[in-house]
C-alpha cells in the first residue's frame, strides 16, 4: 500500500492506540494536518501555545497510562515544546512529541523556522529521531512508542522534515521492535528479592518510601499488600502521592522539604528504608549526608542508574516495581511491630502537620481542604508549582491512584492549567481541579480558550495572594524579608475568565469558600474561582536547604484543631 | 591506577557521538579520552572511553551510558588482561645540533620519524599511555611545536600476551 509519510504516521498512531493529540499547526506540519481528517480516530485538540500541548500530553499520559502525543511545527513551535519535554523527562512521563522540520535540502542552512530541535532536546529526551525517509517512518514510530512507554518511561521526539510528510512509500507496520541496545529489566533478581525479604523481616523500624514508580508500574495493590502484611508505615514522595491511600492507618503522607513532620521523623529514626520507585531526590532527602543515618536501604527501581546515584544502597533490586513486589510480598513475614507503630502514631499526634490552624482569615490551606471536603477526595488535582503545589499536596486527601498530577522534577510554573486540560481529556468522567497560584496561572492562561473551544470542564482554583509565594517565603525566612521581584500585580481573573467565556467567581472571605466550590462543581463546564487569600502565609513544615530531615521548622502560629474526616469512597 | 577503561559497542547512526558527549558533559563526568571507529560487527562502532576514577563515579558513567538506546553493550575492562594502545604524532623542534639526540630517543622508544623539516621533525609513536607519556616528556626539552594523540583504544586479552 503506497501512502505518504504523513499518512503512514497517522496509520501508526492509530495502531499504537492513540486517541488524542494536542497540537498547534504551522508551515512544516501542513502536510500532516492535511491528512488528519482522514483518521477520525485521532482527535486533535488545538492549544494556544505549544507548551500547553506538551504539558497536556504529559498529564494525559499520567492519568491514563497511555502515551501522550503532541505536535508542533518547526522553529519556534518546536522550541515552545522544550519546557514540556524537559518536564516529562524529569517526571518519567511517556510522551511522543512530533515536530515538523524544514525540507531536507534546507537542513543545516539556517532556513526559515529551522532549529536543530533534535540537538536541543538531546539532554531532555529518552530518545529522538530525525526521520529522513518516509519508508523509515513506520519503524521509527513503532520504536518511539515502545521506548516512551517501557522501562522507565520518558519523552521521545520525532523530528520530521516537511518533504518527508509528502513523500510516498510502501507502508508495512513492523511486527517487532529491534532495539539491541534497549533491554529494560522487567523481573527482579530472585536472590536479591530474597535478601530484601530477609532484611525486612529482621528490621525493627522499617518504613516504605513510595515514589511515582509505584504508579507507573500500576502497583498500588501490591504496595498495599506489602504494607498491610508486614505492618510497615508508608511514606510517599511528592510524585508518589496517591500510590497509597492517605486515610489508611499506615499512611504517613509525604516526606521531604515540605513533608509531614512525622514522616521526616520516622525516616530519620528508621533502621530500614524500603524505597520503591523513587529516586532520592534532594527535595525528599534533605542534606544527603545526614539522611536516614541509622537505616539500611533496599532500593527497588526499573532504572539501574538511579540505584546508588544519590545514596548508598544495601540491597539493590532492578526490575518493574509490580513484578518485584509480587515476589517480595510472598517472602515477607507478617509482623505486628507494635512499638514502632506506637512511636509513629505518637509523632503523628504531636506534630500534626496535616491539621490546618484555626483562624477567621481566608488562608489557602483552608481552600484546598474544602475542595477535598466538597469532592470527597474524588477528584484529580493538577497543581502549579510553589506554595500552591505544596498546600495541594499536604491538605487534599488522596486516596485513588493517579489523583495528583504535579510537576515534581522540573517544577514548572504554568503546568496546572494545561495539565488539568490533559487530565480531563484523558479521564472525562472524573472531576478535575487545577490548583494554581496567581503567578503560575498567568504563564499558560491562554489555554482557557482551549477549554472553551473543546468544552473541557476543568475547575480552576487560583490561590491569589499577590506574590510569587514560595520565593517570597524564602525571602522572608532566609533573606530577611527583602522582597525582591516577588510582589505581583495580576488582572481581575474573573474578568479574564469572562472574556474567554468561562463563568467565574471571586472569593474574599472564609464563609464564601465552600459555597463557591459547590457552585463550581454544579456548573456543567469549565469554572474559575479567584480566591483572595492571606498574602504572607508560609508553607509549614519546612526543612531548610542544607538541613537534614530531623531539622524541621514547624508552624509557629498553630493551635491544633482536630481535622474533619472526609467522606468514604467506595473503591480505590 | 585510578583510570578506568570503558568499551562501548554503539550503533553506527548519526548523532550517537553527540548523545554520548552531551551525556558526559551534563553529568559532569571527567573523561580523559574518547576514541571511536568501526568494529568487526556491521553497523556497530567500538568506542573506548578513559575515565579518571579519582574525580568521577565510574559506576554512574557506566550506568548512564548504558541507558542510551544506541549503546548496545558497555564493559569496564580496566585491569591486567587488556591490550591498550594509543597513537601520537609529535612535531618536535629540531636543529642540526639536536637532531641526532632526538633520533636516538626515538629509536630507543621504537618510534618512527615520519617527517623532516628545516627546524622540526614529526615523530610517530604507538604504545600504551605510559610509553607515550615518557617519550613526550623526554622530547619536551627540545620544544614541542604540535602534539596530536588519538586517545586509548583497548581490547581484552585472550592469550598470555606477546608484549
Amino acid at each position: 500500500m503506497k501512502l505518504n509519510g504523513a499518512q503512514i504516521l497517522c496509520e501508526c498512531l492509530v495502531r499504537e492506540g492513540v486517541e488524542v493529540i494536542f497540537g498547534f499547526p504551522g508551515g512544516s506540519v501542513l502536510g500532516l494536518y492535511d491528512v488528519l481528517p482522514q483518521y477520525p480516530q485521532l482527535r486533535h485538540i488545538l492549544v494556544r501555545h505549544e507548551q500547553g500541548a506538551a504539558h497536556a500530553a504529559d498529564a494525559y499520559a499520567r492519568v491514563t497510562g497511555k502515551v501522550g502525543v503532541c505536535i508542533a511545527t518547526s522553529g519556534p513551535g518546536a522550541c515552545n515544546l522544550v519546557t514540556g519535554i524537559a518536564n516529562a523527562h524529569l517526571d518519567s512521563s511517556p510522551v511522543v512529541a512530533i515536530t515538523g522540520q524544514v525540507a531536507r535540502p534546507f537542513i543545516g542552512k539556517d532556513a526559515f523556522q529551522e532549529v536543530d530541535i533534535t540537538g536541543i532536546t538531546v539532554p531532555i529526551t529518552k530518545h529522538s529521531y530525525l526521520v529522513l525517509k518516509a519508508d523509515e517512518m513506520a519503524t521509527v514510530v513503532r520504536e518511539a512508542f515502545h521506548i516512551a512507554s517501557t522501562g522507565r518511561p520518558g519523552p521521545v521526539l520525532l523530528d520530521i522534515p516537511r518533504d518527508v510528510f509528502i513523500e510516498e512509500a510502501n507502508f508495512t507496520y513492523p511486527e517487532k521492535v529491534e532495539l539491541p541496545g534497549y533491554r529494560p529489566t522487567i523481573k527482579g533478581h530472585p536472590a536479591q528479592i530474597k535478601k530484601a525479604a530477609k532484611t525486612i523481616n529482621e528490621s525493627k523500624k522499617p518504613v516504605i518510601l513510595a515514589g511515582r514508580g509505584v504508579l507507573i508500574s500500576d502497583a498500588h495493590k501490591e504496595l498495599l499488600e506489602l504494607a498491610e502484611k508486614a505492618h510497615i508505615p508508608v511514606i510517599t514522595t511528592l510524585l508518589g502521592i496517591s500510590s497509597f491511600p492517605e486515610d489508611h492507618d499506615l499512611s504517613l503522607g509525604m516526606l521531604g522539604m515540605h513533608g509531614m513532620a512525622y514522616a521526616n521523623l520516622a525516616v530519620d529514626a528508621s533502621d530500614l528504608l524500603i524505597a520503591i520507585g523513587m529516586r532520592f531526590d534532594d527535595r525528599a532527602t534533605g542534606k544527603v549526608s545526614g539522611f536516614a543515618p541509622n537505616a539500611q536501604i533496599i532500593h527497588i527501581d526499573v532504572d539501574p542508574a538511579e540505584i546508588g546515584k544519590n545514596v548508598h544502597v544495601n540491597v539493590p533490586i532492578v526490575g518493574e516495581v509490580k513484578n518485584v513486589l509480587r515476589v517480595l510480598n510472598k517472602a515477607v513475614e507478617s509482623q505486628e511491630r507494635r512499638d514502632w507503630l506506637a512511636q509513629v502514631r505518637k509523632w503523628r499526634k504531636e506534630h500534626a502537620s496535616d491539621v490546618i490552624r484555626q483562624t477567621s482569615k481566608l488562608i489557602p490551606q483552608y481552600v484546598v481542604s474544602q475542595i477535598c471536603e466538597v469532592t470527597g477526595g474524588d477528584a484529580i488535582v493538577c497543581t502549579g508549582v510553589g506554595q500552591n503545589q505544596m498546600w495541594a499536596a499536604l491538605h487534599f486527601c488522596y486516596r485513588k491512584p493517579n489523583s495528583l498530577v504535579s510537576s515534581g522534577g522540573l517544577g514548572t510554573m504554568g503546568f496546572e492549567l494545561p495539565a488539568a486540560m490533559g487530565a480531563k481529556v484523558g479521564r472525562p468522567d472524573e472531576t478535575v481541579w487545577a490548583i494554581a497560584g496567581d503567578g503560575g496561572i498567568q504563564m499558560t492562561i491562554q489555554e482557557l480558550a482551549t477549554l472553551v473551544q473543546d468544552n473541557i470542564a476543568v475547575k480552576i482554583a487560583i490561590l491569589n495572594n499577590g506574590f510569587l509565594g514560595m520565593v517570597r517565603q524564602w525571602q522572608e525566612l532566609f533573606y530577611e524579608r527583602r522582597y525582591v521581584a516577588t510582589p505581583l500585580t495580576s488582572p481581575d481573573f474573573v474578568k479574564v475568565a469572562g472574556a474567554y467565556g468561562i463563568p467565574a467567581a471571586r472569593v474574599t472571605t472564609k464563609a464564601q469558600v465552600t459555597p463557591a466550590i459547590k457552585k463550581a462543581m454544579k456548573h456543567d463546564g469549565p469554572y474559575l474561582i479567584d480566591f483572595r487569600v492571606e498574602p504572607e502565609e508560609n508553607v509549614y513544615p519546612m526543612v531548610a536547604p542544607g538541613s537534614t530531615l530531623a531539622q524541621i521548622i514547624e508552624d509557629p502560629n498553630k493551635k491544633v484543631v482536630p481535622k474533619a474526616k472526609p467522606k468514604e469512597t467506595s473503591n480505590l | 591506577m585510578t583510570k578506568h577503561t570503558l568499551v562501548a559497542l554503539v550503533e553506527d547512526k548519526p548523532g550517537v557521538l553527540n548523545r554520548v558527549a552531551s551525556l558526559i558533559r551534563r553529568r559532569n563526568f571527567n573523561i580523559e579520552s574518547i576514541a571511536v571507529g568501526h568494529s568487526e560487527l556491521p553497523g556497530l562502532s567500538r568506542m573506548t572511553i578513559v575515565v579518571d576514577g579519582a574525580t568521577t563515579a565510574v559506576e554512574q558513567v557506566r550506568k548512564q551510558l548504558e541507558k542510551l538506546i544506541e549503546v548496545v553493550k558497555l564493559t569496564d575492562i580496566t585491569g591486567e588482561g587488556i591490550v591498550a594502545r594509543e597513537l601520537a604524532l609529535i612535531k618536535v623542534h629540531a636543529t642540526s645540533s639536536t637532531r641526532s639526540e632526538i633520533i636516538q630517543i626515538v629509536d630507543i622508544f621504537k618510534a618512527k620519524i615520519v617527517d623532516v623539516g628545516i627546524d622540526s621533525l614529526i615523530v610517530e609513536a604507538t604504545g600504551d599511555d605510559a610509553k607515550i607519556d615518557s617519550l613526550y616528556s623526554l622530547l619536551r626539552k627540545f620544544g614541542i611545536k604540535e602534539l596530536a594523540r588519538t586517545g586509548r583504544i583497548a581490547l581484552q586479552r585472550e592469550g598470555s600476551g606477546v608484549e
